[in-house]
Order: structure tokens, then C-alpha cells, then sequence
């Protein structure tokens, strides 16, 4: 068996700043998956699972090595509408699921800003989404799943039988195992409408406050962050915090849960096709554009409100405008996440902030959320919050933003933060170590060396952060 | 934050840069140079070395290429190079190495076939097929060998510079050396049909042009050698015209001109030369 060249592939992670060739295929059963590993383990190539390629930074490269492209691997298998269990093949997409149990009256208990993402991307990240203070992360709505791991053996865990693997793989970025079905519990919802408060916050003390305190009473919370305002109003925003409704409080929850109720329209004011936005947003997407873009928005969300609106609207945000990312131009972008406790979180971001705008590599878009901790083995999580903030890169920026995003990693570390590995393509290996811990290193290499002896798994993440 | 240069940017010459370490961010481009024991390919592994290339290095001779490794990656204060020992006339083990290289390299961004070999018949009225088969079996066979598979990777990547190291002696058939005329003709022709099947999937294909240079193979050529230049100058020239995406250089550049005139001396002037 020889690897035909010709699939030969340039991958890009989704800001389309990072690239690395690789080996295409696209595996349709877990054979393929095990012939993969096979045929890598005789030629001496490295494998590396690829959901939809929505990291921001290299979870899903593998230069030089094979690249499995589980789009193929995407049918429902199993949905149970009476207990909302439903079981998939890891290349089914947030926007299958949803639309598949929406219109019974559910929907998925986890979700990223995108619906483009995989379920088995979702769980080797183990995102997070604007619940994950009263929710925790994807991996703990996860009952039962199935994975082949590189010495072909197909293994089944759930949180009581093989739990050391269910809390590793799930976290584990791909690197213990490929899933290859996962059984997710559904959370109940009485109406395809979320009922969204929405206020300004004027800095960033009065922005952590509000969200800190308003969580408890909300289901999900998220915050706007305006980057580029530095002095008294450094860390001013907007405050969305929402909550499913209850029973009765829609009077036609069968309408709005509706797929066509959901759809997010696809043009501007019924003309303007939404894929050809990110041409007219392009010439904005430098500092000074971006400044007027965020201080006009400031100024508009300066009126305190409520509003519905679908589940769709409300969670794919992303989605909102078809290849936004495009609109940073050709060197693409990148997303720096870094999660503080509570104590620290001010203090640090105001610095990092500042830093930024010294530099004059200020972030375009920064976007906060409410934490709590959960137990996973790699978990990104505590109790605190996250700041994810964009950043363009341009050819003659890269190494000035690498070193920025460096020196961020030290701020974080400093006051006791982690970073998140779908995000952050700085971080290094002694960073790595320093906020997992040794103990955390040691056992995931442990579990590493018990699925993957021959260390057939890996990808351009796992060589920088764990090698 | 200390100030260091972009990797693709300018870099004092011969300086000992402590580079910026490599990040997703902070990529370092990867290389092949096939043919790089010394002479031009050493040349070119010094400088694109300097350039914040990593590098595979292919040749024959173990010693000289493992010489060339370590002061490469002392001066650059990291693992830069890599060395490989082959033959290009083992053709059938090319796609298995070239496969261990990209994934030792993480990658591949640009391609060097330097190698060639000269062997004169030793007059303009000697014979000999085992020296012409030698030069098409290295200079010719050999390039393909290397450049088809990557042709097929770059092609279907839709990316990547391919360089190939043919020569003035390719541009006209001349009574000294038909071997080498013919090998390196072939060779010209090949990378300009290379150029253009790739170029539309974004891949530049350069042909390289040397007159003269001061290597080893100078002591072979016949008779008087104008214009010879040392291969560091022709490396220059290389990187120059690699950064600019050119299609076709000669160096030095004056054989531009003095090919131009051979190339159009009529045959009935040629045929009676001795050059």
C-alpha cells in the first residue's frame, strides 16, 4: 500500500493564518479509520482526526503527516425524542443535531458560536458555550461513547465504566483515540424563543461585576467587550445575559420551534446576498476602522432592553455573517482565550489590554463569559471568566503578534490563568506545563503511552505543547 | 520585547541572529536542496539557512554533508538542517524519502534540485556514451525523479517554489559537450513544462541559468572560463529572484546577453565554430 500523493492537501485552521499540508482522507467506516492508523504506522507519518477545521489555531493540522477528514462519518444513528438521548457519528455538525431535535422540543445542552462545528471536535476540545457557568462543558452532557484508538482496539466509556478515558478523551484534543459515536443527552426547551436582557456596561470593573452577579439568575451570559477603548472606559461593553423560557410563557412554542421559525436569513434587508458582506467589511478591518466600527457600536447598545429571539439567532452568532473571517483579509486571523479567576481577571486584562494598544496590535473583537471548573483532564475551565479577543495578522505583524501573544501567556500564568487549546497558537510547551501542572502532564502521557504507543496520533498542536 | 527581524525579512549578513523561537505564528519555511555537498548547493543551504529556512539536505557524500549540517545549525543557534544521504540515480527510493522528509520537515515550501555532473569527452573529436549516459542519467533522469513527485504534491497543495539548477550549456547544441548540452537542454525544457502546467495552481517554477562557477566541476571544463563567479554570488542571485517569483535567470547575468547572441548566430556561422 503506498499513500497516493495527489490528496496531498494545503489545511488552513479557520482564521486562515495558519497553514500545514497533509495527507487528505476521508474515512467513511471505523475500518478506515483503522487502515489509517495501519498504513501511518508502516510508512512512519503521524495521523491527525479533522473535524469541520473550525480551530483558531493548529488542533486540527498535522504537517507532512495524514490528515483524516471525518466529514464523511456524519449520519444521526440513533434519536429518541421521548428522553432526548440521541447517538451520533462524531462528523455530525451542531447544525444537524439542532435541527434534528429542535423541532420536538429540544436542544443541545452545549453549543459554540458556530453551528459548523463537529460533535467530535466539540469533544476533544471539549467546548464551552455562554452556559458554562450553570452547564459546564460539552463532555459533561456526554453519557456513552465509542472510540478506536491507534491500536485498533474500539473501546466504549462512560463516566462509570473506563472513566480515567472518558475524562481524558473527552479534553484529550484527538490525541488518545478517534471517536467514533457519541450519545449526547438533549436539554428540554418549551420554546424555540430566548428571552435576551441586554445592557451597557461602561468599564472593566462594572463589566466583571455584571457578570458576575447576573449569572445566577440567568441560563446563558456573554459579554461584548469594546478592545480598543483604552483609558477610564477600558473594558466598556455590552451585557447579553438569557434565559430559556418556561412553560407557557410562549403562546405558540410549536411556530417559533419550528426549523423555518430558526433560519438565520441568508440576505441583508431581503437583497443584499449576507456571503458577499465580508467584501464590503474588509476595508474597516484596520485600527482605525475598527475603533469607529466598536465605538458606534458602543453608542448604539447604549439603551438598556429586552428582547426575543430564536434559539439560532441567539447562539450562531458566527454564522450571522457567511465567512466573516474572510473580511481580516489575507493574512487571516487569530484568537487569543485566556480564562482568569475572579480575583485576577481585572487587574490582568486591563494590563493585556494596554499592552495591546501600546504595541499597536489592538484586538478587533473581544468577547467575555462566566466559568466554573469541571473535571476533565484537560480542562481549560475554572471559576472565573474568558476574554477571547481577535486579532488580524498581516504578513509584516506576525512575529510582532507572536511575541504580544507571548507575553500574554506570561500575564495570564501570572495571575493563575489557563488557556484553552482550540484557541491561543502561541502557547508553548513550558506554558503548557505551568498551567496543567506536572501531575496532569504526567498522567495524560501515561494515558497517551496505554492508547497510542506508537505515538501514531499526533497533530501540530500536540507536538508544540506536549513535546 | 527585544526587536528581532521578521524570518522573511532582511537579516545582517553572516550575523549570528538568535532567532525568535518557531510558533504557528512565527513559522520557519521548509526547504529541500537536493545536491548539496558543497559548491552551489552549499552555498544556497548557507544562505537560505539565513534566511530562517529549515532544511533537508541531499547528497552522496556523508561526511561533507554532515560538516555543512553542523555549521549551519551552530551559526544559527538551532536545529535547522537536516541531512539525507542519497543518489538521484536511485530513482525508485525517491517518493519514500521524500515522504519521510515533508513529515520530518512538517511541510514543504521550496524545492533545489542542484545536482549535476560534467563529464567532457575530452575533445571535439572524442566519443563517449557512458560519460553522455551518466550526465542524462544524473542531470536529466535524475531532476525528474526528484521533481515529478513534488510536481504532483506542490500541484495538488496548490502551492510551492520549485528551483532547478540547469545551465548555459542547455541553450544551444556545441561541438564540445553533446552529453551535457543535451542533458541540460532537456532539463530546460522539462522545468519550463513544469512551470507551465503549475503555475496556474500557484506554484512558481524557477529555471536557473549558471555560466560559470568556481566549483569543483570548473576543473573539468575545457579551455578558458570568462565570467566564472563564486557560487555564494550565484546564491545571491537565487534567493534574489526566488523572493521575486521570477520564472528564468542566468547568472552571472551578462549570459543573458551572450546567449542571446549565441543562440542567434546562424547555423551555417555555428557549425563551423569551436566552441
Amino acid at each position: 500500500m503506498s499513500l497516493p500523493l495527489n490528496n496531498f492537501t494545503q489545511l488552513e485552521n479557520f482564521g486562515h493564518s495558519l497553514r500545514a499540508p497533509s495527507y487528505c482522507f476521508r474515512p467513511a467506516r471505523n475500518e478506515d479509520i483503522h487502515e489509517a492508523f495501519q498504513l501511518a504506522k508502516k510508512l512512519g507519518l503521524t495521523v491527525t482526526a479533522r473535524g469541520a477545521g473550525r480551530s483558531y489555531n493548529d488542533a486540527s493540522l498535522n504537517g507532512g503527516g495524514i490528515a483524516l477528514d471525518m466529514s464523511c462519518m456524519n449520519r444521526i444513528l440513533e434519536w429518541d425524542p421521548a428522553s432526548g438521548l440521541v447517538r451520533c457519528e462524531p462528523g455530525v455538525t451542531l447544525e444537524q443535531l439542532w435541527q434534528c431535535v429542535e423541532p420536538a422540543g429540544w436542544w443541545p445542552p452545549v453549543v459554540s458560536g458556530t453551528m459548523k462545528t463537529t460533535l467530535g471536535g466539540c469533544l476533544a476540545a471539549n467546548i464551552h458555550g455562554k452556559n458554562n457557568f450553570q452547564k459546564g462543558p460539552i463532555g459533561e452532557h456526554v453519557s456513552e461513547f465509542t472510540a478506536i484508538l491507534p491500536t485498533g482496539a474500539l473501546i466504549t466509556c462512560t463516566p462509570q465504566q473506563n472513566a480515567d478515558l472518558f475524562y481524558a478523551l473527552i479534553s484529550g484534543l484527538g490525541m488518545l483515540g478517534i471517536f467514533t459515536s457519541i450519545t449526547l443527552q438533549m436539554k428540554r426547551i418549551y420554546s424555540g424563543l430566548i428571552a435576551v436582557d441586554a445592557r451597557p456596561v461602561s468599564n472593566l470593573h462594572s463589566h466583571l461585576r455584571n457578570l458576575l452577579e447576573d449569572a445566577p439568575h440567568y441560563d446563558y451570559i456573554v459579554g461584548w467587550l469594546d478592545t480598543t477603548a483604552g483609558g477610564q472606559s477600558l473594558g466598556r461593553g455590552q451585557i447579553h445575559a438569557a434565559r430559556n423560557l418556561k412553560e407557557g410563557e410562549d403562546p405558540e412554542p410549536q411556530k417559533t420551534m419550528q426549523l423555518a421559525y430558526q433560519h438565520l436569513p441568508d440576505r441583508l434587508f431581503g437583497v443584499m446576498p449576507k456571503s458577499l458582506l465580508h467584501y464590503f467589511m474588509n476595508p474597516f478591518m484596520n485600527n482605525v476602522g475598527v475603533w469607529c466600527i466598536n465605538t458606534a457600536k458602543y453608542v448604539t447598545s447604549l439603551r438598556k432592553h429586552t428582547f426575543r429571539q430564536s434559539h439560532a439567532e441567539f447562539h450562531f452568532l458566527l454564522d450571522y455573517v457567511p465567512d466573516w473571517e474572510r473580511s481580516f483579509g489575507r493574512g487571516g486571523l487569530i484568537q487569543y482565550q485566556s480564562f482568569l479567576p475572579k480575583e485576577t481577571a481585572e487587574d490582568t486584562w486591563r494590563e493585556m489590554i494596554r499592552l495591546s494598544h501600546r504595541t499597536g496590535l489592538p484586538s478587533y473583537l473581544g468577547v467575555t463569559k462566566r466559568h466554573r471548573p469541571d473535571k476533565f483532564l484537560l480542562t481549560h475551565a475554572l471559576d472565573g471568566f474568558s476574554l477571547a479577543m481577535d486579532f488580524k495578522v498581516t504578513s509584516h505583524t506576525r512575529a510582532q503578534l507572536s511575541r504580544l501573544l507571548q507575553e500574554f501567556d506570561r500575564m495570564v500564568l501570572n495571575g493563575g490563568g489557563r488557556f484553552y487549546f482550540a484557541k491561543n497558537s502561541e502557547t508553548s510547551a513550558g506554558s503548557a506545563r505551568a498551567f496543567l501542572g506536572e501531575e496532569t502532564i504526567v498522567k495524560f502521557k501515561k494515558l497517551k503511552k496505554r492508547c497510542d504507543p506508537d505515538n501514531l496520533l499526533e497533530s501540530d498542536l500536540y507536538k508544540r505543547v506536549f513535546e | 520585547m527585544t526587536d528581532s527581524p521578521h524570518p522573511q525579512g532582511k537579516r545582517r549578513r553572516g550575523a549570528l541572529a538568535t532567532p525568535a523561537p518557531a510558533t504557528p505564528l512565527n513559522p520557519r519555511r521548509r526547504g529541500i536542496i537536493v545536491g548539496a555537498s558543497d559548491g552551489l548547493g552549499a552555498a544556497l543551504a548557507r544562505r537560505l539557512a539565513r534566511e530562517g529556512y529549515t532544511l533537508a539536505l541531499l547528497a552522496r557524500r556523508k561526511e561533507k554533508l554532515e560538516a555543512l549540517r553542523d555549521e549551519i545549525n551552530r551559526h544559527s543557534g538551532e536545529p535547522r538542517v537536516r541531512v539525507y544521504v542519497h543518489d538521484v540515480t536511485e530513482y525508485k527510493k525517491v517518493p519514500e524519502l521524500l515522504r519521510k522528509i515533508v513529515a520530518d520537515l512538517g511541510g514543504l515550501d521550496l524545492v533545489v534540485f542542484v545536482t549535476g555532473v560534467n563529464y567532457p569527452p575530452g575533445g571535439i573529436d572524442k566519443y563517449n556514451f557512458e560519460n553522455d549516459r551518466k550526465m542524462v542519467e544524473v542531470n536529466l533522469i535524475g531532476a525528474m525523479a526528484w521533481l515529478t513527485p513534488i510536481a504532483e504534491m506542490f500541484h495538488s497543495a496548490k502551492a510551492g517554489q520549485i528551483v532547478g539548477i540547469s545551465s548555459v550549456a542547455g541553450d544551444r547544441g556545441r561541438v564540445g559537450n553533446p552529453g551535457n548540452n543535451t542533458s541540460k537542454a532537456g532539463l530546460t525544457t522539462y522545468l519550463e513544462a513544469l512551470r507551465n502546467r503549475l503555475t496556474r495552481h500557484g506554484v512558481n517554477v524557477l529555471t536557473v541559468k549558471p555560466g560559470f562557477m568556481k566549483t569543483e566541476m570548473l576543473k573539468a571544463a575545457l579551455g578558458s572560463t570568462p565570467f566564472a563567479i563564486e557560487p555564494e554570488k550565484a546564491a545571491d542571485d537565487i534567493i534574489k529572484a526566488l523572493k521575486k517569483r521570477k520564472q528564468v535567470i542566468y547568472t552571472a547575468p551578462i549570459w543573458r546577453w551572450i546567449m542571446l547572441a549565441i543562440q542567434h548566430t546562424p547555423s551555417f556561422i555555428f557549425r563551423k565554430l569551436s566552441f
